[in-house]
């Protein structure tokens, strides 16, 4: 393979991708998102149930945190449909043509979802339910 | 980070991998329905909040219901929900240990490294596939 090359950081930011590189790294970070959210619920809820033990507490209002919730309600939505959005052009390549219409349409879809989401969070926060 | 050999389609684990993760993509949807529609006959709509609704969604085990309102949890928790429970950790579990493989991988070259990043996930998929069973069973 003739592709094997090194990319530093740098290089890496500089790099103009544009909508298909966003879309490739908001579904790589909303994937680690996810992975470091299970993996924090299951650890403090098995330590909070078998031991009941003070930083098993403290991790579960990390997660309980609204600001986290916000972030964790992005990744589920943002990688569902991406998801979705690779699914569909990898098993019928032939849409591949509309990849660039699909891309828009996807935040089409995630805005107005992920906007009523944040809303309705951000105001039972301020109101205080 | 430098780019992938990625290997032609066959039985090799790229390829088997990359096919599970589109498939396993396909089933988080039709469980996340079954779950969210089991949820509103057990009387969602009144009787939960959107909190709990996600947590059964997403995991549907009775614990996951305790704080609600409906009255009889009990029947929920049987058979055919510990298979889901199964299914929701397995598909998930390796869904998303595989992705962080391939992240990982990304990100480090030399081969001896690789070689130890994929023991280390089989190692914790392992683990985790035990673990599962016995949350489930023991719920």
């Amino acid at each position: 393979m003739a592709l094997d090359r090194k990319v530093g950081f740098f290089q890496g930011l500089r790099y103009k991708g544009g909508g298909p590189m966003l879309a490739w790294i908001l579904h790589r970070i909303s994937g680690l998102g996810m992975i470091v959210f299970v993996s924090l619920h299951v650890i403090a809820s098995f330590f909070t149930q078998e031991m009941g033990s003070d930083w098993a507490i403290a991790i579960n209002t990390i997660y309980e945190s609204v600001y986290f919730q916000l972030f964790i309600v992005f990744s589920v939505l943002y990688h569902g449909i991406n998801g979705m959005r690779i699914i569909i052009l990898d098993l019928w390549p032939r849409m591949l043509e509309y990849q660039k219409e699909v891309t828009w349409l996807q935040w089409l879809i995630i805005i107005p979802m992920y906007g009523l989401t944040i809303f309705i969070m951000i105001q039972r926060l301020i109101t205080g339910e | 980070m430098r780019t992938r050999k990625v290997p032609h389609p066959g039985w090799n684990l790229e390829y088997l991998m990359f096919l599970f993760t589109r498939l396993s993509g396909l089933a988080f949807f039709l469980l996340a329905v079954v779950g969210m529609t089991a949820a509103l006959i057990m009387g969602a709509r009144y009787q939960m909040d959107l909190g709990t609704l996600m947590r059964w969604t997403f995991f549907p085990n009775a614990n996951h219901v305790l704080d609600s309102n409906i009255p009889n949890v009990d029947i929920w928790a049987n058979g055919f929900w510990q298979i889901m429970q199964f299914l929701v950790i397995f598909f998930g579990g390796t869904h998303g240990l595989n992705g962080l493989r391939v992240v990982l991988e990304d990100y480090v070259s030399r081969p001896f490294w690789q070689i130890v990043i994929k023991l280390l996930i089989f190692v914790l998929w392992v683990f985790m596939i035990l673990v599962a069973v016995f949350v489930v069973l023991a719920s």
